[in-house]
């Protein structure tokens, strides 16, 4: 069982307290009727599903119910970072190279 | 006579406390500190079980978890638990043992004819006979599979015992309290760290506590354990768990430990759980789990008195019990000459020692020639003899050519074996690290930590008791420092003695009997043979994962502890590689057999799941209603009368609510508040229709998609002020559409101003409809005026029931005039009994679920996830009137024109017909347009929805079709095994289409 670190409630707690909602920085897009089939379904089905470093959205759906963020290896299961919705993607290549992978 | 094999004195059994226990009813004494498998061997009893296959006589063979033989059934309280292993079964007065998969009795065992028929029985004996033909596989093969199959009873009562269960970090985990657990335990807890301290054991010290030939700080190693734990009990910060396996490794350092509080006692406290769960989060684990010792692979080395050499020692040295009075020791390592020394000094006869090297060390071989022990050197044993015990061995001198000469037979009643020892990389391979092989120990030790752990001592291959103890301190002291960042000056205790053996072997020794018809073991509670594992590669199985599943070689309860190594030598032998390119097979969770009571815990019966009731629970129960479970909940199904069955009274129900009136409890319907300035344009962008325009007072049918454009939800959703929205959803759907609308507020658009609460368990809800709904809520509404004209169809307001604050709804589910009563929840009750009385006057009824589900079918009101799939759009659900066409964007909208939602072709929502109208459909039934299609035709589509119905008095049915829109009038076919039944395809709504009945 996973140990997940919420931003918002400053404290870590067991992966039963939250929830895992796939790929982060995704975005709605902002006008759907310019955007052509192909995009749409790939804003709405395709995923990186990285074997490595990767960003994904959780939620603490026991907590505080807010979603947030999490840089997760997911060879090793290890969190390499954690922030709030709405911060920028941040450069999971130099995370892998920080951790070492 | 009592306990013939019971030593004169030492041991760490309480000599002074005479325990009586009985074994397959026959009745034996033991002491307290014995296990049952110790006691056994003290009253000289070896036979202990049948094995799995051939059923072949078996024996005590360890003294630890990873026993493969002694398995046994343990009763208490009526009650018999299967599969327990006797050498951790703790003796206690009065304890009740059974062996196992033996019939009619241990002795004479009918299964026993599998041993002769053996050679009908080779590895993969299953796959190639129980093939052919196919119509055995169910009625002939498995019933016969299954009743041969398993070695213990289960039980035949539900678990009568509770289980524990509790959550815990720490700083420092020591799994395993041997010379280097018990110095890391130390070492951690000295510089303040929290630790904990397990060990699957009753006692710690591990190997400590069966040695006797060396010291630490000048004292028995036994003292300095007592010392160590009492100074270990002292501190505040260490939490000492015997009886505790750490049995599985998950990730972020997640263990958990299965702990044993009652099992070893006679009389338990029935306040303490059986088990006990701890789940750990340890920043730091030190694996500290020791080594097995690996048995050696000759003919016949299955037979009872067959033991590992330093089990016979433990049991010698720690519980007192000779293995034998005449003992052969064969082995290929150090180790077992002490086995032999110790033997020897308590008086017992060491018939030889038999050591497979050409050379044994010169110390050794002198130690032995001053006790006067026979020393075999460039010895293995060739064979046994004897069945139920054994009664001596052959021995063969091993030639240079690699063969084996013939060295003549002894007699004797116990043989120790050791082919060299195994270190226990279990929780290490559980932690995802990867073992390497160590060429010079022959072994695979851990590599590289996946996770914050590092082992320790033998468990990384690494043995001499000095040794482990200085590996145990630096491992505690490194654990600490990672977890903490403290460290502390610790003292290092000194030992001599228990130096660190060499040798060892791997695989099948060489023999000069005839290889076809010798049996030698490499797994013993699965019966496989050094033989099964060639005929295996033989058949072309190369990897070792394909090995083990053709002839189960390590599937026994131990995972392989003791037969892995030999299985992957004999298997790299065969295939002429090396053993690193065999592979290994993953030792998995959990590390021994472990109960579903700990797994489960409080979370049984009652507690397995919680059960929502309704405010009308209790008055239903009283008035005979059936109920059903709609997920947690418990809904009224029907409320049958005078003996009805289901379908006379949801006839009646049905019946009576169009006629007269009903009552239902809606309370299970999903609510969210929405509440805020942006509240009307957060409804607009989640839903399809419009909100904005929608008056204060006013409901509007809502309808929810994905983005990809498919129906999700559905509910009424009432506008009780300009920034506040009572939503419903389905039952079932509460939590998703909750969730989902989070989703969307948190994550797409935050800049709205909008809060949305979960509601659904702030409000009882009861439906009251039907002609005379009016009438009947009345008296009870205080200040709003119910007319048609002031309150028409599909209207909100806040108003008090019987003084109570309420939201009154006229809504209809049924097609019929209608009013949804939301109160808060603890009026409910009172709400529910108000009205209950009052319908009575009217003729009115109570109805459930099913009667609820007839009305809206007749009406063709879509119920979504039973007549939806999550594969349609509004447009197929005949539902386009619910999208607000001006609107820019909702979620779904740009789905809703992929191509694939806009081509010809899809499935549509339809009514159907029977021709027969006696006839009811069964719900999923497949639609053709052929009355009898060829197989492998695909279906047009299926029956979502079936019910008589009463008002029409014929069956109905609801269903979706490819192009069913454009075929209403046609005849299809619903093909069912007893012929094809032709239905007529119309529109969903079958009753009052102009919906006249809504608007009185």
């Amino acid at each position: 069982m996973l140990l997940v670190y919420c931003p918002y409630c400053d404290v870590e707690r067991a992966e039963t307290e939250f929830a895992c909602r796939g790929e982060a920085h995704i975005a709605r897009p902002a006008d759907p009727t310019q955007v052509s089939d192909e995009d749409w379904v790939n804003y709405l089905y395709m995923r990186t599903n990285t074997k490595g470093v990767y960003a994904e959205r959780w939620r603490h759906i026991h907590g505080c119910g807010r979603f947030f963020n999490a840089v997760r290896d997911t060879v090793s299961d290890r969190f390499l970072k954690f922030y709030k919705a709405g911060e920028t993607m941040p450069d999971l290549e130099a995370i892998a190279k920080e951790a070492g992978k | 006579m009592s306990q013939p094999f019971r030593t004169e004195k030492g041991g760490r059994i309480d000599r002074a406390e005479q325990l009586t226990f009985t074994f397959d009813g026959e009745e034996m004494q033991g002491h307290k500190g014995d296990t049952l498998a110790s006691a056994l061997l003290a009253n000289g009893v070896h036979l202990v079980g049948r094995s799995f296959k051939y059923h072949r006589p078996r024996g005590i063979i360890s003294a630890g978890s990873e026993e493969p033989n002694a398995l046994v059934g343990v009763y208490r309280n009526g009650d018999q638990t299967p599969n327990l292993r006797a050498t951790q079964v703790e003796l206690y007065q009065g304890l009740e043992a059974i062996s196992q998969n033996r019939f009619p009795s241990l002795g004479f065992d009918i299964g026993a004819v599998n041993d002769l028929m053996s050679p009908l029985f080779p590895a993969g004996f299953y796959y190639k006979t129980f093939m052919w033909p196919k119509s055995f596989w169910d009625r002939v093969y498995e019933p016969i599979i299954r009743a041969a199959a398993g070695l213990g009873k289960p039980p035949k009562n539900p678990d009568h015992d509770v289980y524990g269960n509790i959550y815990v970090h720490c700083d420092v985990l020591v799994a395993g309290s041997g010379p280097s657990g018990l110095a890391a335990a130390l070492a951690a807890a000295e510089t303040g760290a929290k630790v904990i301290l397990c060990d699957e054991q009753a006692e710690f010290g591990g190997s400590l506590l069966s040695e006797t030939s060396a010291s630490i700080d000048g004292k028995d190693p036994c003292d300095w354990v007592a010392e160590t734990i009492a100074k270990l009990m002292t501190m505040d910060n260490v939490t000492l768990l015997p009886r505790t396996t750490a049995f599985g490794y998950f990730a972020h350092n997640f263990v958990a430990l299965a702990e044993r509080v009652t099992e070893h006692l006679s009389n338990p406290d029935p306040k303490l759980p059986r088990e006990r769960l701890w789940q750990v989060r340890a920043k730091e684990v030190v694996i500290a789990a020791g080594a097995i010792e690996r048995p050696m692979v000759f003919p016949e080395n299955d037979r009872p008195g067959i033991l590992m050499a330093e089990s016979g020692r433990t049991y010698l040295n720690r519980y007192g019990v000779k293995v034998g009075h005449k003992v052969l020791v064969t082995t290929a390592c150090d180790t077992a000459w002490q086995a032999a020394f110790d033997l020897k000094d308590h008086g017992v006869e060491v018939v030889a020692i038999a050591d497979m090297r050409e050379t044994p060390p010169a110390n050794l071989i002198s130690i032995a020639e001053a006790r006067g022990i026979r020393v075999e050197a460039g010895c293995v044993v060739t064979g046994t003899l004897g069945r139920k015990r054994v009664k001596g061995a052959l021995l063969g001198k091993l030639m240079t050519s690699g063969k084996v000469a013939s060295g003549g037979q002894v007699a004797c009643d116990a043989i120790l074996m050791s082919g060299g020892w195994t270190p226990t990389v279990s929780l290490y391979s559980q932690s995802r690290g990867k073992v390497v092989w160590d060429a010079d120990k022959g072994a695979y030790v851990p590599g590289k930590s996946v996770q914050n752990e590092r082992s320790t001592g033998a468990s990384k291959g690494l043995y001499g008791l000095q040794a482990t103890l200085e590996d145990g301190y630096a491992a505690g002291e490194e654990a600490a420092k990672a977890a903490t960042g403290k460290s502390a000056k610790i003292t290092y205790s000194v030992a001599t003695g228990g130096e660190a053996g060499a040798g060892g072997t791997l695989g099948a020794l060489p023999h000069d009997r005839n290889a076809a018809r010798v049996k030698a073991f490499v797994d013993y509670q699965n019966d496989v043979t050094a033989k099964d594992v060639k005929l295996a590669v033989r058949e072309g199985m190369q990897s070792i994962e394909h090995i083990k599943r053709y002839t189960t070689t390590g599937m026994a309860t131990d995972q392989g502890r003791l037969s892995n190594m030999n299985a992957l030598q004999i298997a790299s032998g065969a295939l002429e590689r090396p053993v690193t390119d065999v592979g290994l097979t993953t030792f998995r969770l959990p590390f021994t057999p472990t109960t579903f009571g700990l797994f489960a815990g409080v979370s049984r019966g009652d507690f397995f799941d919680p059960v929502r009731n309704t405010p009308s629970h209790d008055w239903v129960v009283a008035n005979g209603g059936v109920y059903e479970d709609v997920g947690q909940w418990k809904r009224t199904w029907y409320f049958p009368k005078d003996g009805e069955d289901m379908h006379a009274a949801v006839a009646r129900e049905c019946k009576t609510a169009r006629e007269s009136v009903g009552l239902f409890d809606a309370s299970t319907l999903g609510k969210i508040e929405v509440v805020g300035p942006d509240a009307a344009e957060f409804l607009e962008r989640m839903y399809t229709n419009p909100w904005k325009k929608l008056a204060p007072g006013r409901c509007r049918y809502g309808l929810l998609l994905n983005d990809a454009g498919f129906i999700v939800d559905d509910g009424v959703i009432g506008r009780l002020a300009e920034d506040r929205f009572h939503v419903t959803t389905t039952t079932g759907g509460a939590p998703s559409v909750f969730a989902t609308m989070e989703d969307y507020l948190q994550t797409e658009w935050p800049d709205l101003d909008v809060w949305i609460t979960s509601t659904t368990e702030q409000f009882a809800v009861a439906a009251v409809q039907g002609p005379k709904a009016r009438e009947v809520i009345a008296p009870f509404i205080e200040g709003v005026d119910l007319s048609a004209e002031a309150f028409p169809h599909m209207s909100v307001v806040e108003a008090t029931f019987c003084g109570v604050p309420c939201r009154l709804f006229r809504i209809s589910f049924t097609g019929e005039l209608g009013f949804e009563i939301n109160v808060p929840r603890r009026h409910g009750k009172m709400m529910w009994e108000t009205l209950a009385k009052e319908i009575e006057k009217h003729n009115g009824t109570v109805y459930g679920t099913e009667t609820m589900h007839v009305l809206r079918a007749e009406k063709g009101y879509i119920i979504v996830g039973q007549d939806t799939d999550g594969t349609v759009t509004p447009q197929d659900a005949g539902m386009s009137w619910a999208i607000g066409k001006k609107k820019l964007d909702f979620v779904g909208k740009r789905g809703l024109e992929r191509p694939d939602l806009v081509a010809e072709n899809r499935k549509q929502f339809v009514g159907l017909l029977t021709k027969d109208p006696k006839v009811k459909l069964e719900e999923g039934a497949q639609i053709t347009v052929a009355e009898n299609p060829a197989t492998g035709t695909p279906a047009e589509g299926h029956v979502t929805s079936s019910y008589y119905s009463p008002a029409l008095d014929r069956n109905i049915a609801l269903a979706i079709v490819k192009n069913g829109h454009a075929l209403e009038g046609k005849t299809l076919y619903v093909p069912m095994p007893n012929g094809s039944i032709p239905v007529e395809v119309t529109g969903p709504v079958f009753y009052d289409k102009e919906g006249a009945r809504l608007n009185v």
